[in-house]
């Protein structure tokens, strides 16, 4: 019977080769927001001095969640490592099949774009959770409020009166020029002022207490059903694993989605309010998730084909007639959801909901138009912005970034171009990108050119060496790196951020990857109690 | 529950119901061809029109032989009334009214599809036939156990109910449209060994060879074949059960809705014109003219359905 | 002055239309010098659904179709008081920012033709220069009916030389936007002198100028707006500023067939 030894490389000597290849770059992932062009940015003030800090980090060997550079066992992960090494390697591989295929069976599989049905894929599952202790998560908890409700405000303001424009704290051509502006929100207010319903923020970790924003999600987040199903096969694979560890449940999140939707109903609505969730169909790589969250809820899965307006209101086709809905959670994307007033192309939306909901008759969840606060060219800007909106200094840090608009940072960009990553601002998917270590010289006198040509055309940022959590492999534990998108919810009654979230891992060794398109993979991510 | 829910039931059920039929279909082809001597092209061939897929077959493959009508039958992606495609479209429609399914429900249905999959994902050998065969109808069995043990008696059970039905009497009625001529009194008259072998065949592709022995007693008639598929009232593959159940469950819908649609008066007529004479009547009548307007009524009935419970608008 | 209106927007379809929804912006703004004394839209074949303003506040009815219809029609009729403010609309109001009316549209982008138009525009001030750009265009495109197609940018309309009063829009307001001016597209009622029946509702362009708010230009007629233009709605361009557009479900074809009488009363 063989016992798992705790790591396949314990020493930090054995991880600094390693960590080289490391300092790569964040490669993005989760194919959820098409439509968005991803990535990271910027930071304004004092851009420098912390970018110099960032890079003493780099230097610095990568950080494990578990284990320290010692070997030793961190505090969060002791009683999981006292339970892990009583454990047998052989049972543990064959709950990690048994966890496969209990996925395989609920169907919990994502499509693949342009392929068969029979590409329906399974995401990956490691059975080693993440652990994030009650301390850790207060203040990220604090941190995500405070970005979402900055997020909501910012939004409000920049389809009303603009006044972080006129404050000048934000560049109107940030706002003039970006495609992700919908005019037809100008003047709406949506149902208790509500814009972002669902936010998930994406986090990355380099240390004890530095966390870094990567980007925010305010159109519509998926992966929730992952977090969900996650915790599931945990509790049904190593029930006696909660008992030793008080780990804060998730369970309750479609209940609190449900409530928080039905919160938000248009005025006037009398009785319980009628939700439905709206997806794109059977063939949308994240169906499974919209059947989920309606089957949690209670709710109807509805296609734009089932719905028309009626009476003044959104009505959904039943087999007794139409009946109106008070908040659609939709699952598409704004360009889709109504070809009368958008993408007259579309064959997914309902012509004629735009109207409904500026005539007050209809929530839609998250609201159109709140892609302007989580774009790329935006990003950069949330730390003004969230002081603007809510006098105080952000708790969470965005990824360092460089404007390369602004000269002081083109010249400091100049100076340190083989260690920094150069992005177009609107550009997407990695084209026109400079991963600075690893450009040959040739590529950098080329960028070069490039930058001084049309400086405002990128932005910078450092690479970031992202922290690990050992995932399970044939050989034993293995630290592999990681992100984390924890899950918020928001309606007049108060903003709830879930404890845990998705833990995206990527499953090959040194890879950043953790886009599940590209083999990445998924943890059950634990908070504790206090 | 919305008109596509309903209609994704009600094609779920018929998809599962058809393969499970399909697949008796082949098992009563191959024991044929194990029992008799020759190529029994003309046995498959009857085989492959009852399952209404022998126009495809032909423009495929042109010559009937058992190993190319089995696979296609069985698993071509090509014959999109295989029994492969069919499941496969019946997990889909699973998928659509996934909220309206119990987990047990979904997963039955899922792992049915996962494990022909597997089983049908090369070419099935002589051997394996049987096993794979035993292996639809059981995941089948599954399914229906699964829906039965764990559904509420509601709305959703109903249009379930009504899928499998329609089909399941659809299927009886093609049998008996293909196999008709047997069991004439022209044909009965011959009493060769042949006409044995064919009135065996028409009992297995219903699994009514045991049922009919208790029913009927051990002395196999055309007359009484005809007699158990249309009018027996215990068989639950006769035309007058499915009726029944169908007449019933679109009852249930309209106590529930409180609305009586055309549809009911469809079923109410339908079993009225068809089901309260004696097997005579339906012999005077012409058993092929009697078969061909049962399967136009069902057909009407399934569009009627459709209509009034708003399936697609 | 009193303009007497009665518009009628038929359309006809080849087969009953299963389902349809119809965006409908032909209620008279409220301006300056432009009082509405009694405003009435009925729909024929239709059901009125919702009502609001829009972003440009344009009043906007949505209708959706009655089931199976094949004959839908829109009348808009009433009385609208007109007195003169010389073209001039005032100033800016609603939350839409003027900065958006400097944004280019897929109508509106201003190519190689416009630019070359705005290089030879002369004048000592924005007014004098949108005076000098309102005759230029008006001799860059001939007025020519049965032409030109509704889909057409201003790009378009200036390589062909010839367009309707939807082209003479969209080229002034290509240009005025890449002189840096918020420019808008205005559609509404026009009555031709000595005729009360119409060919055709009207369109004309607004160029907002400091000092004076928005000013309205008729290339199409080489004048500023007078009392016997009634400003109907206003976007970006044609597409957010037009009378009806809809969505409808089915294979029909569509006929429209539109008539329009403006009267002036004493």
């Amino acid at each position: 019977m063989s016992r798992l030894r705790p790591m396949e490389t314990p020493s930090a000597a054995s991880l600094v080769p390693e960590n080289r290849a490391k300092r790569l770059i964040l490669v993005h992932f989760m194919g959820a927001k098409a439509a968005k062009p991803r990535g990271f940015i910027l930071w304004s003030e004092n851009s420098i001095a912390r970018a110099v800090t960032q890079r003493k980090h780099q230097i610095m060997d990568m950080f494990d969640e578990m284990h320290g550079h010692d070997g030793a066992v961190r505090r969060p992960y002791k009683t999981f490592d006292g339970w892990l090494s009583q454990e047998d390697a052989g049972r543990l591989r064959a709950k990690q099949r048994e966890a496969e295929d209990l996925f395989r069976l609920t169907g919990i599989t994502f499509n693949v774009y342009g392929r068969s049905e029979a590409e329906e894929r399974l995401i990956p599952f490691d059975i080693i959770p993440r652990i994030i202790d009650g301390r850790e998560w207060q203040r990220l908890e604090r941190g995500i409020e405070q970005r979402v409700r900055a997020i909501n405000a910012f939004l409000h303001d920049i389809y009303h009166r603009q006044e972080i424009l006129r404050a000048g704290r934000v560049p109107r051509e940030m706002i003039a020029n970006n495609e992700a502006f919908l005019p037809q929100m100008i003047g709406v207010m949506p149902p208790g002022g509500i814009y972002t319903h669902i936010t998930g923020i994406d986090l990355v970790r380099t240390g004890p207490d530095e966390f870094f924003v990567l980007e925010d999600n305010a159109r519509t987040p998926s992966g929730v059903s992952y977090m969900l199903e996650n915790r599931e096969t945990m509790l049904r694979m190593f029930p006696e694993l909660f008992s030793k560890t008080r780990v804060r449940p998730v369970s309750d999140y479609p209940r609190n989605l449900r409530r928080s939707l039905a919160a938000s109903a248009p005025e006037g609505c009398d009785g319980t309010p009628t939700v439905a969730v709206l997806t794109p169909g059977i063939f949308n790589s994240a169906y499974y998730e919209h059947a989920f969250l309606a089957d949690k809820m209670g709710v109807e899965l509805v296609e734009g084909h089932d719905l028309r307006v009626v009476e003044g209101r959104v009505a959904m086709r039943t087999t007794r007639g139409y009946r109106p809905i008070d908040v659609l959670y939709r699952r598409v994307d704004d360009d889709f959801l109504d070809p009368l007033n958008f993408n007259p192309e579309s064959a997914l939306g309902v012509p004629g909901i735009m109207d409904v909901y500026r005539a007050g008759g209809i929530t839609i969840a998250n609201a159109p138009g709140t892609g302007i606060s989580d774009d790329k060219a935006i990003y950069s800007y949330m730390p003004e912005i969230v002081e603007f909106y809510t006098g105080e200094r952000p708790i969470l840090q965005n990824v360092p970034t460089w404007r390369c608009s602004e000269k002081e940072s083109l010249d400091y960009v100049l100076a340190n171009l083989s260690d920094l990553v150069v992005k177009e601002v609107h550009g997407s998917g990695g084209y026109g990108m400079l991963i600075g270590p690893a450009a040959s010289k040739k590529e950098l006198k080329e960028f070069e050119r490039k930058l001084r040509a049309r400086p405002s055309n990128y932005i910078a940022q450092p690479t970031l060496s992202l922290s690990t959590v050992p995932v399970f492999t044939k050989a034993g534990l293995a630290p592999r790196h990681v992100d984390l998108r924890p899950f918020v919810l928001m309606s007049k009654d108060g903003i709830q951020v879930t404890p845990g979230g998705l833990t995206r891992v990527a499953m090959k060794k040194g890879s950043l990857v953790v886009n599940s398109s590209q083999g990445g993979g998924t943890k059950d991510t634990w908070v504790l109690e206090d | 529950m919305l008109g596509k829910t309903a209609g994704g039931l009600f094609w779920m059920a018929r998809l599962l119901e058809r393969s499970e039929n399909t697949a008796r279909m082949i098992e009563t082809g191959q024991r044929i061809a194990l029992t008799r001597a020759g190529s029994g092209a003309d046995d498959w061939m009857s085989v492959l029109q009852a399952g209404a897929m022998s126009q495809g077959y032909v423009e495929k493959h042109g010559e009937v032989t058992a190993d190319l009508a089995i696979d296609w039958m069985l698993r071509d992606p090509d014959n999109p009334a295989s029994v492969l495609s069919v499941v496969g479209q019946a997990r889909q429609n699973a998928r659509l009214v996934r909220t309206a399914l119990t987990h047990e429900a979904w997963e039955a249905v899922n792992s049915c599809w996962m494990m022909l999959q597997d089983a049908m994902a090369r070419k099935v050998r002589d051997r394996d036939l049987p096993k794979v065969l035993a292996l639809v109808r059981e995941r089948s069995a599954l399914v229906r156990g699964a829906i039965h043990g764990t559904m509420l008696r509601n709305e959703i059970y109903d249009f379930v109910r009504i899928g499998t039905f329609i089909e399941r009497a659809d299927n009886t009625a093609r049998i008996l449209d293909v196999k008709y001529y047997v069991l004439l009194p022209s044909a009965a008259a011959v009493g060769s060994r042949l006409d044995n072998v064919q009135w065996d065949t028409i009992l297995r592709s219903v699994s009514a060879e045991g049922g009919y022995r208790m029913a009927i007693g051990p002395d196999v008639t055309p007359r009484g074949i005809a007699q158990f598929l249309i009018l027996d009232k215990c068989m639950p593959r006769s035309l007058n059960f499915c009726c029944g159940k169908l007449r019933d469950n679109l009852r249930y819908l309209a106590s529930d809705y409180d609305l009586r649609l055309p549809c009911h008066q469809v079923v109410d007529t339908m079993c009225r014109r068809f089901l309260s004479h004696d097997i005579n009547a339906i012999f005077d009548y012409g058993l092929h003219e009697y078969v061909q307007e049962v399967l136009q009524n069902l057909s009407a009935l399934s569009n009627q359905i459709e209509i009034d419970y708003r399936f697609y608008g | 002055m009193r303009l007497l209106i009665k518009h009628t927007t038929r359309y006809d379809y080849s087969a009953p239309v299963p389902y349809g929804v119809q965006q409908i912006r032909l209620s008279p703004k409220p301006t300056r010098g432009q009082v509405v004394r009694d405003w009435k839209i009925t729909v024929e074949g239709g059901q009125q659904q919702v009502v609001f303003d829009d972003h440009h506040r344009n009043h906007v009815i949505l209708f959706s179709f009655e089931p199976e219809v094949t004959q839908l029609v829109v009348r808009a009729e009433g009385i609208v008081e007109m007195s003169d403010t010389a073209g001039v609309v005032g100033v800016h109001q609603g939350l839409a920012p003027l900065w958006l009316f400097q944004k280019p549209t897929e109508h509106t982008r201003a190519g190689k033709g416009c630019r070359e138009l705005v290089r030879m525009v002369e004048g000592d001030s924005d007014l004098e220069k949108l005076h000098d750009l309102s005759t230029r265009v008006h001799g860059a495109i001939a007025y020519e009916t049965g032409k030109s197609e509704i889909a057409w940018s201003a790009e378009d309309a200036l390589a062909a030389g010839h367009g309707v009063c939807q082209d003479h829009a969209h080229v002034f307001i290509a240009c005025a936007r890449a002189m840096g001016l918020p420019a808008r597209y205005v559609s509404g009622y026009l009555r031709m002198d000595g005729q009360d029946e119409q060919s055709a509702t009207h369109a004309w362009a607004e160029a907002h100028v400091d000092g004076l708010g928005w000013v309205g230009f008729d290339v199409s007629n080489a004048i500023s707006p007078d009392t016997r233009y009634v400003r109907v709605a206003t976007g970006l361009d044609y597409t957010e500023a037009a009378p009806i557009v809809g969505h409808r479900y089915g294979l029909a074809e569509e006929r429209m067939d539109v008539s329009l009488r403006v009267t002036q009363q004493q």
